[in-house]
Formats: structure tokens, C-alpha cells, sequence
């Protein structure tokens, strides 16, 4: 009988693979299906937003960063609004701050909504994902309501918001969060106690507290470890200091820890979602009153020669921000966000840089699937829910 | 902590490195440290029993162009134990663009480095994988210069495909084969 002869395999995943959630390239040595190294590959959706960026006015900047994380868009404008906002030195009115209180909450359902059906779908759930996005819709539909787009609403604006609620937007919200804590139940039915799915997931890509921190993934993948930081109860923003909201953690650090932190935050998020909406009237300030930085209401431009100059100067000059810089964190859904703004003095951005949680997910991929098998690559990186834009930009 | 006492406590850690706090205007204290000391600062960052800066934030850079020195890297850094923030710069002039890399003490710094040396064109001494991070890797120039055009359309690169004749491809074939053997 000839002597045996094994060898390792090289085994190229991506950039083109359905399951690794945008243009991810994995190169993966295998010995059978032992992972022995892997080097992931990015860049392939880098747009240079950042240098964009730098040729837009300020105002004009908030469609640019919606678009690097596409699944948080309401988060990330959120975030750059209020970098700039410190720098300008001003403060929004308690309803506005609400009001994106509310939005950003919203946004997280969403952004873990689809994150959950489709890490469902890939360990083999596929019927999660059907049910994710029938509730994702509702969401979606909210946002057309408020802006008429429905996935990037550019609804945040420096100052304020674009323009007051839309009629039957709390019906709509409050229509939401009814329905929404059965549904959650539903999709626990589906995972929480499946037995395919606990074989899955449960010590699978297990990370430690202190390595996450050391890899800086806070957010659900450090709180998965143990480690309780969350930015809207350790540097409050907004007031979220007067909401109650209990920040879940969990101790295994694995796939499943992190789908049950992730799960667990979205019916957090629900109570938050409850409290601001009872806070918010239908009808009030919406924006600051400096009209050197928002643009007056429109019946007032028609009628008045002072609103038109007014209009006519921020639609074309835009404003200028003093000169500075600042970084405002925020808990995005992917963990701790947040826009490196820096001002020259002018009406244009000098340099914006996005605190990208992706990116640091994606950096740890490695750690994370060496040693594991290849069936679980695809289960971890469903489970760090990294959204490609936000890790090219 | 405001900035001139997490200064007195580092110039304590580190006697030689030369520290000058700055205005912020958000909740990060903000000093600027001198170049040569920033792995040594960064390391009493982490370890000192008051700072304990256990989190890297984020690590980025500005291009003050035609400032001189032009870049300033950026350090956001929190503590999770202590719950405070703060943020550490360091001034590199453009001539000489180096500095020592902290992915040593904050692993995650590896791709954040890898990003800048890509985009502005920094060095980072002792960088255990100094490649491009975003960009292709025969890119030529540093896109977030301030120097570098924007909008200009540079003729595509092509490669062409490799040409073997029938004789060639068999004689690789058949050397890959031994040399598995």
C-alpha cells in the first residue's frame, strides 16, 4: 500500500461568496476542515468617502457618511451631526434630541433585524430572514414616511432635524412597537431553543473580554464577554441618562452569547423607543433657531425677503464651523461610532474620519476562526455582523 | 481627569518625553506628545494604575498641509475603568514621516496604522505587517494628502494575462509535480 500523503489546502472564499455580507476576500488554509491560518482581504468597496468628504460643504456631508454603514444610516448621520454640533457650540432642543433618540433606536432594531435573518439564513435558518425582514419593512416604511427614502432618509441635519414629523408618525411607531415584542418572541421560537442551531453556534468563535477590548470590539461583541461598557450609560449623550434601559450582557463570548446580547438589546431597545415617543409632541421645534445654520421654514421664504437672502445664502455658501476638532461617541448597532471632525474655519469639512466598528470586527476575524472549523467561518462572520461598507468606506 | 493632570501624571511615568496640553471642546482631554515617545507614553497609558486606557478608540491622522509639521496622528483613547476619555497627538513633519507603531500595546492599532501609512503615508516603525490596508497595492500616492488631485482620470492600469505556449504550460505542469514530490 503507497504511504499516505496529506497536504495543507489553500481555499480562497470571497470576494464574490453570499455569505460573507459584501465583498469580504478570506484566504483559508485548511487541514481537512481545520482552519490553520486565514488572512482577510478588504478594500474592495473603498470609495474614498472620506476624501469626498473633504470637498462637500458641511451639510452636505450627512448623505455621504449614511452611505459608508449602510445598515445604520439614521446612527451614523447622528453621530456626525453631533460631532459638528460641539464644534459649533450649540445645542439641539430636548425635542429634536428625542426625536433622534427614537430614530436611532429605531435604526438599531432594523440594523439587528437584518443581521439576524441573514446570520439565520446562513447556519441554515432560512426562514428567520423571511420573518426579519417582514418586520424590517415596517421599519423601512417609517423611514419613507419621515423622508421619502427608505434606506438612507438624510433626516438628521446640523441644528436639528430636515423638517418636522410627518402626519400618523407616532401611529405608525406606536403600530410598531405593538406588534414587534410578539414577532421577537416568534424568532426565539425559531433559534433560542433550536437544537441545530445551539450546535451551531455555542463555543464557536469565542473571544475573551480583555481580547475584545484589546481588539477594541466593544459593542455586542464585548458585551457578549463580559465586559459592560455601553456608551448611553458611560458617556450619556442626548439625556439618554433620564431613559430606563438595562444594558444586557452576557459571559460566553461565543456566537451564541452574542445572539442572545443582540436580541436581548433590541427589546432594550423597544422600552427606549416607548419612552421617547411618549416624550415627543406631534408638532414642535424641530431644528435650532440660528438661522445662520438651518434654513428658514419654506412659507416663510416665499412671503418674506429676509428668509429668501437666508436660504439663499445656506443653500449656497452653506455655514462655517469654527475652527477645532471633535469626536462625539455614540452607540451605534455595531458598537461604539463616531465622527473625527476637523474644522479649518470654513463652510468645508478639513478632515471627517469615521470610528468604523466593522473594521476592528474584521481585523479580529482572524483571531476568531483560526483553530475552528470552515463550516463555523461562516457562522462567525455572520456573527461579528460586519457591513463591508463601513469597513472600506 | 482634565488634560494638565493626565500630563503631570504622565510626565511622571515618562521624564523624557515632552508634553503640551491643548483646547477641546468635547469630552476628550487633549495633549500633544513629542514624536520619540509615543510607544513609552502609550504604554503608561495602558499600565498606570489612574489611567488605565484599556480601549484604543481610534487612531487617525490630519494633513495640515502646507502647515509645517503637517500631520498630526490622533489617539482616542478611553478607560473603561476609570470611565474617563482623552485624546493623545503627536506632530510628524512631512519629510520624515515616521513614528513608532502602538499595535504592540493596543492590538488593534494594526489595521488603524496600516490604514494611515495607506492613505497619508506615515510610517510606523515596527509594524508587524506594513502593507496597504484600502487601497490597491500598486497604488501609486497617499489619497488622503492634501497635496493628492482629486478628480482627475488617470489611465487605467491593465495587466496582461500571462502567455504560455503549449511546450511551457507542460514543462510547469510537470515541475509543479516534482516539486511536490
Amino acid at each position: 500500500m503507497p504511504e499516505l500523503r496529506t497536504e495543507t489546502m489553500t481555499v480562497n472564499m470571497g470576494p464574490q461568496h453570499p455569505s460573507t455580507h459584501g465583498v469580504l476576500r478570506l484566504v483559508l488554509e485548511l487541514d481537512g476542515e481545520q482552519v490553520l491560518s486565514a488572512s482577510p482581504t478588504i478594500g474592495y468597496l473603498h470609495t474614498g468617502i472620506e476624501k469626498t468628504a473633504e470637498q462637500k460643504k458641511w451639510q452636505q456631508v450627512i448623505p455621504l457618511v449614511e452611505r459608508m454603514d449602510y445598515l445604520s444610516a439614521q446612527s451614523n448621520s447622528m453621530a456626525f451631526c453631533m460631532s459638528v454640533e460641539r464644534l459649533l457650540g450649540v445645542d439641539v432642543p430636548g425635542r429634536v434630541k428625542n426625536i433622534r433618540i427614537l430614530l436611532a433606536e429605531l435604526q438599531r432594531i432594523n440594523s439587528h433585524l437584518v443581521w439576524l435573518g441573514t446570520h439565520g439564513m446562513e447556519v441554515g435558518a432560512v426562514s428567520v430572514m423571511l420573518y426579519c425582514f417582514r418586520e424590517r419593512e415596517l421599519l423601512l416604511n417609517i423611514n419613507e414616511m419621515i423622508a421619502g427614502f427608505r434606506l438612507f432618509p438624510s433626516y438628521m441635519r446640523v441644528g436639528g432635524l430636515r423638517e418636522d414629523l410627518p402626519r400618523g408618525f407616532h401611529e405608525a411607531v406606536n403600530a410598531f412597537l405593538q406588534r414587534m415584542p410578539a414577532k421577537l418572541d416568534e424568532y426565539e421560537d425559531l433559534l433560542t431553543k433550536n437544537e441545530i442551531y445551539l450546535k451551531r453556534t455555542q463555543g464557536v468563535g469565542v473571544i475573551s473580554g480583555d481580547d475584545a477590548v484589546a481588539l477594541s470590539l466593544v459593542g455586542p461583541i464585548a458585551r457578549a464577554a463580559g465586559v459592560d461598557y455601553d456608551v448611553r450609560k458611560v458617556f450619556p449623550y442626548l439625556g439618554y441618562e433620564t431613559y430606563d434601559f438595562n444594558v444586557p450582557t452576557r459571559t460566553a463570548g461565543d456566537v451564541y452569547a452574542r445572539y442572545q446580547v443582540r436580541v436581548a438589546e433590541m427589546r432594550e431597545s423597544m422600552k427606549i423607543c416607548r419612552q421617547a415617543l411618549d416624550r415627543i409632541t406631534p408638532r414642535g421645534e424641530y431644528a435650532i433657531a440660528d438661522t445662520k445654520i438651518t434654513p428658514p421654514p419654506k412659507d416663510r421664504v416665499y412671503t418674506e425677503m429676509e428668509a429668501l437672502i437666508q436660504h439663499f445664502l445656506i443653500y449656497s455658501q452653506g455655514f462655517t464651523v469654527p475652527a477645532g476638532e471633535a469626536y462625539v461617541p455614540v452607540e451605534g448597532p455595531r458598537g461604539e461610532q463616531g465622527f473625527h471632525v476637523v474644522s479649518d474655519g470654513t463652510n468645508r469639512p478639513w478632515r471627517v474620519k469615521s470610528r468604523a466598528p466593522s473594521l476592528l470586527a474584521c481585523q479580529a476575524l482572524e483571531k476568531l476562526i483560526v483553530g475552528g472549523l470552515i463550516a463555523d467561518v461562516i457562522a462567525v462572520i455572520g456573527s461579528i455582523d460586519v457591513v463591508m461598507g463601513d469597513v472600506d468606506r | 481627569m482634565d488634560a494638565a493632570a493626565l500630563v503631570a501624571s504622565l510626565q511622571q511615568a515618562v521624564p523624557d518625553a515632552t508634553f503640551e496640553s491643548a483646547v477641546t471642546v468635547d469630552l476628550h482631554p487633549t495633549f500633544y506628545v513629542s514624536r520619540d515617545h509615543v510607544a513609552a507614553v502609550a504604554r503608561a497609558l495602558r499600565d498606570s494604575s489612574s489611567l488605565k486606557f484599556s480601549f484604543l478608540a481610534e487612531v487617525t491622522a490630519v494633513d495640515y498641509w502646507p502647515r509645517d509639521p503637517r500631520f498630526e496622528v490622533v489617539y482616542v483613547l478611553v478607560s473603561l475603568e476609570h470611565k474617563h476619555r482623552a485624546r493623545m497627538k503627536v506632530r510628524v513633519s512631512g519629510g520624515d514621516a515616521h513614528l513608532a507603531t502602538v499595535s504592540t500595546i493596543w492590538p488593534a492599532a494594526n489595521w488603524l496604522e496600516r490604514e494611515i501609512w495607506d492613505l497619508f503615508g506615515i510610517a510606523f516603525d515596527g509594524h508587524p505587517d506594513p502593507r496597504r490596508l484600502l487601497m490597491p497595492e500598486d497604488w501609486e500616492g497617499f489619497p488622503l494628502r492634501k497635496d493628492s488631485p482629486v478628480q482627475i482620470r488617470r489611465p487605467p492600469h491593465v495587466a496582461e494575462p500571462l502567455q504560455v505556449t503549449p511546450e511551457e504550460f507542460r514543462h510547469n505542469v510537470e515541475r509543479d509535480r516534482l516539486a511536490r514530490e
